[in-house]
């Protein structure tokens, strides 16, 4: 089972990104949950949601403490909020910003391994708009080979129909531009 | 076999419902029960499914229309969580007493105060003497079965009673997850259209919920409880048709891994599977643990209870309320009452576990059924608020 946690900020979309993925992964025969962190949420303000991903059923329901992968929308939240804290030693951490992934790795230190990737340059050229959270799902597919891009066709046609090319487009940039620590 | 889908169980739980063929709904939005009502407003709205929904002004307006319609003969859906329940609260026994079919979803979660809007069963328990059948559902799937079971039950000719389907607030209804939904073809056989004791119709006036006073209330509160007591054939009968025609099966008590148990631990609704995790780990070391799920709240299940804990010599009930200045949860106290006439019993302990959204991982589990297990009996009937802070 793969647990991810995601950090963005109220309306970046970061409990899209756990119902498209939980949907998508269903979708093609996994299971899946999806969960934003329960409780108000206020746009802006820094928010988690919740991933799992397995190949047979989910028996859990309680959160998630530590995950494998952790996914971070908004790099602005680094120093505001513990974006490792529980991420396994040999985990995986995910940075939507346009520094090079041993920056953050140093910046952090963590002894994992980073991904970076300017998906807000990415989301702006393909979608038109600073929201990164369908990018980064091409990212976290990279790192973690939960599933192929167009295992994300039917769920992101359905959510988006008319801008769904575009947002698979962005997913799949995301996944080629992704740079990897040592 | 059906397709499975991810979906928000909120969402699952409005589409179920809109495989029902209801006449109308009211619904008033409270979290964390609003996307049911949302949803369901859209399904009727984009014409998904030909029904009234009525938008009301409260929680007790809203039980008050699902009354009203279900006088007419309608079939009738409403929802709601804490607070407003809370405020249907008077009028709960009203729907029982005139023995109407009513199908409410209830997103369980804390009543206040302080204010909070997370899970846990504090808003269902005092409604427990409403009169109305009561069952707590585990995960999504259940969620959408007995959401389509409750309507066959409470509209069978032999128990015309409400039906509450108590769905974890958040931890249930703001999960998406794997979810099938059956066949419609296959749910309008299982669900056929409801056949009214009799109806309130301007050209054949007739009187529901009238005034009785010493000489008939007495009659009339039997009456109820012989009603809802009877239901539980009604229950299991319907459940075996859901296995025959649908092929999952749900009894009102479940068992896992009780065999030969010494210890056994208790849920009810979403913690179950979790707590499944924790029994694994457990007898992987070699501890003879069990658990033992409770689906269905009221008609309490006696003789099933009495069964499945007849060998245990020790039993862990957990609660997610609190019956304050009482004997713990309330849960506990049916647990003991139902013990109390037999000869043999166990030592039996009360956790007071996830009260406002407070999450109970594995681990919890792991070391509340140890601590039980390791008992030499000086703790045995008493409660304890898990990991409280004093």
């Amino acid at each position: 089972m793969i647990e991810v946690r995601w950090h963005g900020r109220g309306g970046q979309g970061a409990v899209t990104s756990v119902e498209l993925l939980a949907s998508a992964a269903i979708g093609v025969g996994k299971y899946a949950q999806g969960f934003p962190s329960f409780g108000p949420e206020r746009r802006g303000a820094p928010v988690a949601a919740f991933s799992r991903i397995d190949d047979k059923k989910i028996k859990v329901r309680s959160g998630i403490y530590k995950p494998d992968v952790v996914v971070v929308l908004d790099s602005s939240l680094i120093g505001l909020v513990n974006v490792t804290e529980g991420l396994k030693d040999q985990g995986i951490l995910i940075v939507n910003t346009a520094k090079s992934p041993e920056d953050i790795k140093k910046e952090l230190k963590y002894s994992g391994v980073v991904a970076t990737v300017d998906a807000t340059r990415i989301a702006r050229t393909e979608l038109g708009v600073p929201i990164a959270n369908t990018t980064m799902i091409g990212a976290l597919l990279r790192m973690t080979n939960a599933m192929k891009i167009d295992d994300m066709r039917e769920t992101v046609t359905h959510r988006f129909s008319r801008i769904a090319e575009k947002n698979l487009n962005a997913m799949r940039r995301a996944y080629e531009e992704v740079k990897i620590s040592n | 076999m059906a397709k499975r889908v991810g979906m928000e169980v909120a969402i699952a739980v409005a589409e179920a419902v809109g495989q029902c063929n209801i006449d109308m709904a009211a619904v008033y939005p409270i979290t964390p029960q609003s996307h049911i009502g949302e949803h369901l407003s859209d399904l009727v709205a984009d014409g998904r499914i030909d029904a009234e929904f009525i938008t009301v002004e409260s929680e007790h307006s809203a039980i008050s229309a699902v009354i009203g319609a279900s006088g007419t003969g309608a079939r009738v859906y409403t929802a709601t969580s804490s607070q407003g329940l809370m405020l249907m609260h008077e009028i709960l026994p009203i729907a029982s007493a005139m023995r109407l079919p009513i199908v409410m979803g209830i997103a369980n979660r804390a009543v206040s105060g302080p204010l909070n809007i997370l899970n846990d069963h504090s808003d269902t328990m005092p409604q427990r003497d409403s009169g109305w059948i009561s069952i707590f559902v585990e995960n999504g799937q259940e969620a959408i079965d007995m959401t389509i079971q409750s309507f066959k039950i409470a509209e069978h000719k032999d128990v015309n009673l409400p039906i509450c389907v108590n769905i974890d607030g958040f931890q249930l209804t703001h999960m998406v997850e794997s979810v099938e939904f059956p066949d419609q073809e296959m749910v309008n056989k299982f669900l056929p259209p409801r056949e009214p004791f009799a109806t309130l119709h301007p050209s054949k006036p007739l009187t529901m919920g009238a005034f009785a006073m010493a000489d008939y209330f007495t009659e009339i509160m039997k009456a109820k409880n012989e009603a809802l007591k009877n239901s539980k054939k009604v229950i299991l009968a319907v459940w075996e048709e859901w296995a025959r025609m649908f092929g999952r099966t749900y009894k009102p008590v479940e068992a896992y891994k009780t065999d030969g148990a010494e210890t056994l631990v208790l849920t009810m609704g979403s913690m179950g599977e979790t707590a499944e995790m924790a029994i694994d780990e457990l007898r992987a070391e070699g501890l003879s643990v069990g658990l033992v799920k409770l689906r269905l709240w009221r008609p309490f299940p006696f003789a099933e209870i009495r069964d499945v804990l007849k060998n245990a010599k020790k039993v862990l009930v957990t609660d997610r309320a609190v019956s304050f200045g009482g004997p713990g949860g309330p849960v506990f106290s049916e647990i003991k009452s139902a013990l109390y006439n037999e000869r043999v019993r166990p030592a039996i302990y009360n956790y007071i576990i996830g009260l406002g959204g407070r999450d109970v991982p594995v681990t919890d589990f792991v070391s509340m059924i140890k601590k039980v297990v390791q008992d030499a009996g000086e703790n045995a009937d008493t409660y304890e608020f898990l990991g409280v802070r004093e």
